[in-house]
């Protein structure tokens, strides 16, 4: 009887220490849930799902205060891959958020820029080079689409520019099943 | 050299099929010299790599030969004008690809002269060192002639690694339809043997094997006669399968080793080459022409007289299908390549390239169009005839699902797209399209990964700039308010000088702080090094520079922080 109750004890303390050390040395620092969620996300920063950039929707999202249908430039990849992570049912896109469109790039036109560095203090990812009265400039690679460097310039001297599709960016489109019209393999039969 | 007529025999890879061969109605007649159309369309993305870079004006005469746009980084070609005549135009044209896109093109009107530039044909090749051969090559924009398009210099790069025991030039052209490696064997095989002695030499390899199919005993005995007598040079016949002229497939047949799954056919010792790109090398050397021509087959049922055209880049290829008596209404669907892997054309007047081996104006009996597709009935046939030993049931599942890390699983980025699958396909699924869409897919999700990767690390970045630049303002804000409440009413003068001694102190604070930082940085720099791991000066300096506050904006009040906000972003 009590040398179960002392081996009882005893495992308890030992396996007690161990959970105790293990709880201090493997600490995980902030909400690795919230990272997951911030690592689908495109990154635009473009605050359209109505939170103040990707990572703030992110921990939203984490923290069970917002759907996961809320962000238009990921669109339904996006969604999916939520719904994927967090084994919830894939949503359609909240319309209120905004729609899927194609991938945009900031051009400023620079005869009207007056370089009053409004765009250059919105800008979100630093895409916008450029210093006071002198012109500015969009570094096209760094540029997410986000539209946020439109309200604040006075002279509206920036559009959004669709990406060209190029033989480079092209890709094979989901091929329809039928008709099978423009199948590249189709089979040549026996002639002649 | 050792050749007979029993097949080899060495290694063998999985399944394959016995297509129809549709050869022999290009073959009936030997080849023939396309006719001079009056305009050429040059695309500048010919060839796997970055698109070529125009060095002439619009208005410019050129010769044939001359080079008119020059490579664009190491994986590119340059393009030549292929006779001479005048630059017309510089702009998108519509080019073979199966997106149907326009890219940029140079025009030339031909003036019928075909007058070539001046060139210079190599003396002696063997006492040539390989990277100069190579480089000749480059310039002459040679690119592979099998239906890829790449740069073949760099192909002829062994690296300092590694030992090339086997070149194999591959003149199987397995796929049907096409014959134009087989009517260049017949007909030249020497260029294609002086051809493989220069790569030989280029990539001191051990041994050279010429692989040929059965099916085109005309070119196995024009080869063996040209190759009589040559030392290392061995010419290979096989049994006739599809796809045996895939690269890894043929070298898996050829030395019976396998190439490894993302590996390149050099890790292995072994270069590929296709036969029509020795042709185009040794004209290159030997003779010192550029890449301006290649054989094209024009075949099909639509078309009454198939054959083989020597064509020039550029030629629209609605001349050519009228010099082979087209009957245009028939054409139910122009297909560029073979029927296995090549892809549709949306128009006939789309200029050949240097990757176009073959045009087939299909009918639509010859096409399968009328077979409706049926769901998948899980028989594994394709999996019987997949030359990788993919699971192809498994890969379409996925792929049609657009789970893609699952395809990926199954090792999607191994399919050579041979078409094997759907050719056996009782349902008539468009397997290939379903593989191609995938990896297009993935690819894409790859790089919008990376791109979204690069704007978090710079948002964040941004966002504690902003933060510090907030936390200076604040402190300094904070200092220059500390000392004032001293005295009740100062009078101008006692302001003034107030002022300096704050502005004087808070200079020279920073400046302290600055000298802290610096050293600060400087113990951490050499800390760094001596633990060896590699240091980050720009981290030492984002150190520093959080310590030190930005000189000449004391005075500054927070309204006017648009310049200097700027200012730190040209940084």
């Amino acid at each position: 009887m009590l040398t179960s109750i002392l081996a009882l004890s005893a495992l308890a303390l030992v396996f007690g220490l161990i959970l105790g050390f293990a709880a201090i040395r493997f600490k995980v620092e902030g909400d690795p849930l919230v990272e997951q969620i911030d690592a689908q996300l495109p990154q635009t920063q473009c605050g359209q799902c109505g939170f103040p950039g990707c990572r703030p929707y992110a921990e939203a999202i984490a923290a069970e205060e917002a759907q996961i249908n809320q962000c238009p430039p990921g669109g339904e990849a996006t969604i999916h891959a939520l719904a994927d992570l967090l084994d919830l049912e894939p949503l359609p896109l909240n319309p209120e958020n905004g729609a899927e469109s194609a991938k945009t790039v900031a051009f400023i036109d620079e005869q009207t820029c007056i370089g009053c560095t409004l765009c250059i203090q919105a800008c979100p990812v630093d895409a916008i080079l450029g210093a006071a009265k002198q012109m500015h400039t969009i570094i096209e690679s760094e540029c997410t689409g986000c539209d946020l460097c439109l309200p604040p310039c006075p002279v509206d001297c920036i559009e959004m520019i669709e990406i060209k599709k190029d033989m480079l960016t092209w890709k094979w489109p989901y091929p329809q099943e039928s008709p099978p019209d423009s199948r590249p393999d189709s089979r040549l039969e026996a002639s002649a | 050299m050792s050749h007979g007529n029993t097949p080899e025999k060495r290694g063998d890879f999985h399944g394959g099929i016995h297509p129809e061969q549709n050869k022999l109605q290009s073959t009936m007649e030997s080849s023939a010299q396309a006719r001079m159309p009056a305009k050429l369309v040059l695309p500048l993305h010919q060839h796997i790599g970055a698109a070529a870079e125009p060095i002439i004006k619009i208005g410019e005469r050129v010769l044939k030969g001359q080079k008119i746009a020059s490579a664009d980084g190491y994986v590119s070609a340059p393009v030549h004008a292929p006779t001479s005549g005048k630059i017309i135009d510089i702009a998108d044209y519509p080019i073979p690809h199966p997106s149907g896109l326009s890219a940029r093109s140079i025009v030339i009107e031909t003036d019928g002269c075909d007058k070539w530039i001046e060139y210079k044909p190599e003396q002696d090749y063997t006492e040539t060192n390989p990277s100069h051969l190579r480089n000749i090559i480059r310039e002459a924009g040679v690119v592979g002639l099998g239906g890829a398009g790449f740069p073949s210099f760099i192909k002829l790069n062994p690296g300092s690694q590694k030992k090339i025991k086997t070149l194999i030039l591959n003149g199987v052209e397995c796929e049907p339809y096409i014959t134009c490696d087989d009517m260049l064997m017949r007909e030249e095989p020497q260029s294609i043997i002086a051809g493989a002695r220069i790569m030989r030499h280029a990539l001191q390899a051990d041994a050279c094997v010429i692989a040929i199919e059965d099916n085109k005993p005309q070119a196995y005995e024009s080869i063996c006669k040209a190759a009589e007598g040559i030392d290392g040079l061995r010419v290979a016949l096989m049994p006739t399968r599809y796809p045996q002229g895939s690269e890894k497939q043929l070298i898996q047949v050829i030395t019976g080793k396998e190439v490894p799954s993302n590996g390149l056919a050099v890790s292995i010792g072994v270069v590929c080459h296709n036969v029509s790109t020795a042709a185009a090398i040794y004209r290159a050397i030997h003779l010192g022409q550029p890449l301006v021509s290649r054989m094209v087959t024009i075949t099909g049922a639509a078309v009454k007289r198939p054959r083989n055209l020597e064509v020039l880049f550029g030629t629209p290829i609605e001349e050519l299908l009228e010099q082979c008596d087209v009957e245009s209404e028939q054409i139910e669907r122009l297909v560029m390549g073979g029927p296995m892997m090549g892809f549709a054309l949306h128009d006939t007047s789309l200029p050949v390239i240097k990757t176009t081996n073959c045009i087939i104006a299909a009918t639509r009996k010859e096409l399968g169009l009328d077979r409706p597709v049926m769901p998948c009935i899980r028989c594994g046939a394709c999996a019987d005839v997949c030359p990788v030993k993919l699971l192809p049931q498994q890969l379409y599942w996925h792929s049609r699902a657009k789970e893609f890390d699952k395809a990926q699983a199954y090792d999607l980025f191994d399919c050579i797209e041979c078409g094997c699958c759907s050719y056996v396909c009782p349902s008539n699924i468009p397997l290939v399209q379903f593989y191609r869409f995938a990896k297009g897919a993935i690819w894409t999700q790859e790089q919008e990964q990376k791109k979204s990767d690069q704007a978090r690390e710079r948002h964040e970045f941004r966002q504690m700039r902003v933060e510090r630049e907030k936390l200076e303002r604040a402190a300094k804000r904070a200092k220059k308010k500390a000392p004032r409440p001293k005295k009740a009413a100062p009078v101008d003068g006692a302001k003034m000088a107030e002022k300096m001694r704050d502005e004087a102190m808070s200079q020279r604070d920073s400046a302290v702080d600055a000298r802290k930082a610096e050293i600060q940085a400087a113990v951490a720099r050499v800390q760094a090094r001596k633990k060896g791991t590699a240091t980050k000066p720009d981290q030492a300096a984002d150190a520093a520079a959080a310590v030190t506050p930005p000189k000449g904006d004391v005075d500054k009040k927070d309204g006017s922080s648009a310049a200097k906000d700027s200012n730190e972003q040209v940084q």
